[in-house]
């Protein structure tokens, strides 16, 4: 494997908040264009993995790169750069409360590139069809959307600049399940047919089984078990065991 | 992938019609080099056009969506398009931005300026309308709870009180002292280099003694509390409200009127009047320890004059006032912070509100009040 197949390289990752201490020696690869679900008990530090990922949280040790840039002691305008090729998508859509859906859709555009204002707004409009929101959602504040309706918008903000990873915490948590599964549906089309890398924090094993090409599993500080669904079914760690042959993952693996 | 290198539009005449050829890239950061000219050719052309995908280096949703545009424009005038040159990833591309096409919506209509204007005086006063009625409901609301913890005072959470108590009172001490202390110095240096003039130093005492006593110790220390405290119920309700902790509240069988807004409520009256007494003190030793240094009057004088220059009834005026400010003040800040609805921003301006509302009121009813001792003659 060459080094331009990897879109996230994670190397000997330390996290820790005070003395405690989150990851310790986390590996971890995302090959470029799969969708790869990060799974792991609550308190494994999945979502926090994600925000040092991204930046928002310094590792004590270990290295970042993304896209072969450093993350890790990357300069304010390197980091800048990565900014504008990944888009996240955060647990509640995150949106501006402040702004209508089509300008929070429009932030990004407006910040990093010099298209006019009618040409902004049809970029704008076609995110938003792309997402599956309609247009009468277009000038809603996101306090007038439902919580499905939040996170499609959030998705065609974090897909505004079109980036090549789309990082997304927890993105059908709180979903119901019809909702859940067509947003899952999303993803992997808009994927497809972007070709982008996600690397999609979850709980949800549909989405799991549904759409991601590899799993990591979080267990002990450390990425302790990787691969396909099968090789996750196959696993003898026993928090993959019980995860992969509880009763829930009977019935949503079938 | 060359990057940065920009995105361009070559153009050629062909034996099957005018090729457009989009060269470079053709992605979003690129594409403002490029949208008008690609416009203007699209409305230029006529007879056959060939899109040429081939010299493209990068293709994303804003230019597969700019050429399927350009295509879609092209033959609604009646002009033959053919795309042709795009690799297979393209196609799937322009077929994903095809799927999702739209028309942009109109902007929300935004009428003539004046009738806007007429119309928002118009919303505003019925919206104070409304908002008085309701906060005289929420008053009559508070008064019903306050009656039933009166009636039956173990329903009075301590706890929540005492903190409170701490919050507002205890913790403003410091500031409160400081701005009396200064306003006390200020009023004596003004006040001296005035009554200079007249030989009438020594009545520095009277002036400052009946203003901080009566007027400024309660009023500043009102405001104080005011941004303070009535800023931070207002937070803390509403953000109570937005996590829906309110509507917890109540299906847990609690009232928030009982557990919300009693103790900040009673904590306030209880510590308002407190404060304002040591700021009352605070101003009376800034105003004498002034008047010692510009006029030579000791602190032995000082406390002198003040016997003679004040009635206790000076004394109560102020005090008696302090209920009622904290009254206000509780009850706004609460009031504004059940209003907050949905969002932070919400959060943001009802606090503005209650600390304006706040500051507001206790002015007014302190010029009330001043009328009213006026007429009864204290």
């Amino acid at each position: 494997m060459t080094d331009g197949d990897i879109a996230i390289r994670v190397r000997g990752l330390r996290t820790q908040f005070g003395n405690q201490v989150i990851h310790d020696n986390l590996d971890l690869d995302v090959r470029r264009g799969e969708v790869i679900g990060v799974v792991g008990g609550s308190g494994t530090g999945k979502s926090v993995l994600l925000r040092t990922i991204i930046g928002l949280n310094r590792p004590a040790a270990g290295t970042i790169e993304v896209l072969d840039h450093p993350v890790t002691g990357a300069s304010r305008e390197q980091m800048l750069e990565l900014e504008k090729r990944w888009g996240v998508l955060f647990q509640d859509g995150a949106l501006f409360s402040s702004l209508a859906v089509d300008e929070n859709i429009e932030v990004p555009l407006k910040e990093h590139t010099a298209m006019s204002h009618e040409f902004r707004k049809e970029v704008a409009a076609l995110k938003l069809r792309m997402v599956g929101l309609p247009l009468s959602a277009c000038h809603k504040f996101p306090s007038q959307l439902s919580g499905g309706m939040r996170k499609r918008a959030g998705l065609a903000r974090a897909l505004a600049l079109d980036p090549d990873i789309l990082f997304l915490d927890e993105p059908t948590a709180g979903l119901d399940p019809i909702g859940a599964a067509a947003f899952d549906q999303l993803i992997r089309r808009l994927q497809q047919s972007l070709g982008l890398t996600v690397f999609m924090v979850t709980h949800d094993l549909d989405s799991l089984h549904a759409i991601c090409d590899r799993i990591a599993v979080l267990a002990d500080h450390r990425v302790s078990v990787i691969g396909s669904m099968d090789q996750m079914l196959a696993s003898d760690h026993p928090w993959v065991r019980e995860y992969f042959h509880g009763p829930r993952a009977r019935a949503a693996l079938g | 992938m060359a990057q940065g290198e920009g995105a361009w539009l070559e153009t050629w005449q062909s034996d099957r019609g005018q090729v457009l050829a989009p060269v470079g890239r053709w992605a979003i950061g690129d594409l403002f080099l490029v949208e008008k000219e690609i416009r203007a050719r699209a409305e230029a052309a006529s007879g056959a056009i060939i899109i040429d995908l081939s010299k493209v280096d990068t293709l994303d949703t804003a230019g597969a969506w700019t050429i399927y545009r350009t295509a879609r424009n092209l033959e609604a005038n009646g002009v033959a398009v053919d795309v042709v040159g795009a690799t297979d990833d393209q196609v799937s591309l322009i077929e994903a931005v095809r799927a999702a096409e739209t028309e942009v919506p109109p902007d929300e209509p935004t009428g003539n300026s004046f009738v806007n204007m007429v119309a928002h005086v118009g919303q505003s006063a019925i919206e104070i309308a409304k908002e008085t009625g309701d906060l005289v409901g929420f008053f009559g609301q508070t008064l019903v709870a306050a009656g039933r913890v009166v009636v039956r005072p173990r329903r009075l959470r301590a706890t929540s009180l005492f903190y409170h108590m701490e919050e507002v009172g205890l913790n403003a001490i410091p500031i409160v002292g400081l701005m009396s202390f200064l306003i006390g110095i200020v009023l004596a240096f003004q006040g001296a280099s005035q009554l200079q003039r007249f030989g009438a130093e020594v009545f520095v005492v009277n002036l400052v003694a009946i203003s901080v006593l009566r007027e400024i110790g309660v009023l500043m220390t009102a405001i104080i509390v005011a941004g303070r405290s009535g800023s931070a119920f207002t937070a803390q309700i509403g953000s109570m409200k937005v996590n829906e902790e309110v509507d917890a509240m109540q299906t847990l069988g609690l009232d928030p009127m009982e557990v919300l807004v009693l103790p900040r409520l009673f904590a306030l009256a209880l510590t308002l009047p407190l404060l304002a007494f040591f700021a009352d003190i605070m101003g009376l030793v800034g105003g004498a320890l002034m008047a010692w240094i510009t006029l030579d009057i000791s602190p032995a004088t000082f406390i002198e004059r003040l016997r003679d220059a004040v009635s206790l009834w000076s004394f109560w005026v102020g005090i008696l006032k302090a209920p009622f400010f904290a009254f206000l003040i509780a009850m706004i800040g609460c009031y504004e912070g059940f209003q907050v609805t949905g969002s932070a921003t919400s959060v943001g301006q009802r606090t503005t509100r209650a600390v304006v509302e706040a500051i507001f009121l206790v002015i007014v009813v302190d010029a009330a009040f001043s009328i009213f001792f006026q007429i009864v003659g204290i």
